[in-house]
């Protein structure tokens, strides 16, 4: 930075009167041009903003309008897409699945999670399971999930829960692993008792990692979920997807899409507010 | 003696494990077998043992195999190639750092399997769509672990190279590069798998050949005990490709 402003002053005071304009012109560049270097954000908006034009002007004037759509005309189709019958109830029905399936993926993770990481032993032997499964591709299964669980919400439910369980079991025996020993043994030679080992010590030190679990756990339960419902589905955002593909009405199809992924982009941020929120006593 | 107790502990958890496993398949054979489970749901795993021996001699999965390998090997050397490359020039800079890493990884957290339709729709549903697909979602981590290696590199070793005259070329080989090997050799296994399931998954969602359509239609005509036998395959392919990616990766760390 400072380089920058000795060279500065060293053109101004170089330069000869009639050339004022022209530096003046120079120094706004220079400012504008540190304006940018200082706020990376609004060189990121223009890069989105760029795109967006981008392809604004290819959907309107070069390409075939079955197979894609402006933004423009996409963002002012948003209304006619939720006044489509069904689609709200489709998008409160993939709500409630996703909503489900991660409080029961975060139960199940954490109790199994604590079973697992608070006795050594167990850690030792199961982990290794839990891993070889959680490395399985689950994909592979989906059709069988169909046949169990049927076509309907529980299905979808399911497949979201064994996304999700998984990230959170490993990082919540990972956070009890990584508790230093000498707390536990402090805190049992003063004559704590199991519980209150597990509400003071265990507990607060597993918070941070138990959060990041829930993160993970959010985005496998969004993969599952959504995966389960453009696999198939009766009444779900899956069977709009394709209807929309099949009519070749790209609009609605972005439309929809645009509204998942803000769904999406929502559900995680909240999760990660709140690891940030969580984790700050530490 | 503490060594030994070591060693009977490992015994011991290893003992647990395979006993667990062993236990999963003797119930699953005690469930079809002797307490009438519907062999629609679940069937008899001496019958998929069958099924998978003569899958596997009569060659059946080879047109299949054949179709995912190549969506896999194409969609992996895209992502790579790009994810390399757009990481490497986005980190050449403190800036650009600044403006593209948080955009990516932006991108990165919205489930991409969300625009499969929009892939099926614009690519169809052959190879493109699922190479498309598989391209677009692995190429993230790539580029994230691309530019968190090259960034992270030690200034006081780029400053020490300088000094002793160490043109670009020379930098990038010796200093840049083996610094940020690791990292990025982590990216490029998180991006090998889930390239592999993203693919997979739109097989299995929308597509006319591939091992994960063939799954689909086994259980759309309910041949289930073929089905397992193709999804135990699969599965083991799976874990095979991943005990040698792994392998790769430690080999590579250790090199770098």
């Amino acid at each position: 930075m400072s380089s920058a402003h000795s060279s500065e002053i060293k053109s101004a005071a170089s330069a000869p009167a009639f050339a004022a304009r022209s530096s003046e012109d120079e120094s706004r560049l220079k400012l504008a041009r540190r304006f940018f270097f200082r706020h990376p954000g609004m060189v990121r908006l223009g890069i989105v903003i760029v795109i967006f034009i981008g392809w604004e002007i290819a959907a309107r004037w070069f390409m075939d309008p079955l197979f894609i759509s402006p933004p423009s005309r996409v963002f002012s189709s948003l209304g006619s897409v939720l006044d489509t019958s069904g689609v709200p109830a489709a998008l409160r029905i993939t709500f409630f699945e996703l909503a489900v399936a991660f409080l029961i993926a975060v139960t199940v993770g954490l109790v199994i999670g604590l079973a697992i990481g608070l006795q050594p032993f167990a850690r030792r032997s199961m982990m290794p399971i839990v891993l070889l499964v959680y490395g399985l591709p689950q994909i592979t299964i989906l059709p069988l999930f169909i046949l169990f669980f049927g076509i309907g919400p529980a299905s979808k439910i399911a497949f979201g829960v064994t996304h999700g369980v998984f990230p959170i079991v490993i990082t919540v025996v990972a956070g009890i692993q990584n508790l230093k020993p000498i707390l536990l043994t402090s805190a049992r030679s003063m004559g704590a008792s199991r519980w209150q080992l597990l509400r003071h010590v265990i507990f607060p030190h597993m918070i941070p990692s138990f959060f990041a679990g829930m993160r993970l756990g959010m985005s496998g339960v969004l993969l599952g979920v959504l995966l389960a419902e453009l696999y198939v589905s009766t009444a779900g955002i899956g069977y709009f997807t394709q209807m929309f593909t099949e009519n070749f009405d790209p609009t609605k199809l972005f439309g929809l899409i645009a509204m998942l992924a803000a769904m999406a982009i929502i559900l995680n941020e909240i999760v990660r507010r709140a690891e940030v929120r969580f984790s700050r006593w530490r | 003696m503490a060594r030994r107790s070591e060693r009977t502990r490992q015994l011991a958890s290893r003992t647990v494990q395979i006993a667990f496993l062993l236990a999963v398949l003797l119930l699953w054979y005690l469930a079809t077998t002797f307490w009438g489970v519907n062999r629609l749901l679940l069937p008899n795993p001496v019958e998929v043992w069958e099924q998978l021996m003569e899958v596997l001699r009569s060659g059946n999965y080879l047109p299949d195999l054949r179709v995912t390998a190549t969506e896999f090997v194409v969609a992996f050397l895209l992502s790579t190639t790009t994810g390399t490359v757009v990481g490497f020039f986005a980190s050449r800079s403190r800036f650009w750092t600044r403006v593209f890493e948080p955009l990516f990884a932006g991108i990165f957290s919205i489930p991409i399997i969300l625009f499969l339709p929009l892939y099926v729709l614009f690519f169809g549903l052959g190879l493109e769509s699922k190479i498309a697909l598989g391209a677009t979602i692995s190429f993230f981590p790539i580029v994230l672990a691309t530019i968190a290696g090259f960034s992270n590199v030690d200034r006081t070793l780029i400053t020490a190279a300088r000094s002793m005259g160490a043109s670009d070329w020379l930098l990038f080989r010796y200093v840049l590069l083996p610094a940020a090997l690791p990292v990025i050799l982590g990216g490029l296994r998180i991006g090998f798998t889930i390239c592999l399931l993203s693919i997979l998954g739109s097989e299995t969602i929308a597509s006319l050949a591939g091992l994960g359509h063939h799954i689909v239609e086994l259980a759309e005509n309910m041949e289930m005990s073929r089905m397992f036998a193709y999804i135990a395959f699969v599965v083991v392919m799976v874990a095979l490709l991943n005990a040698v990616v792994s392998h790769l990766e430690a080999r590579g760390r250790r090199r770098g």
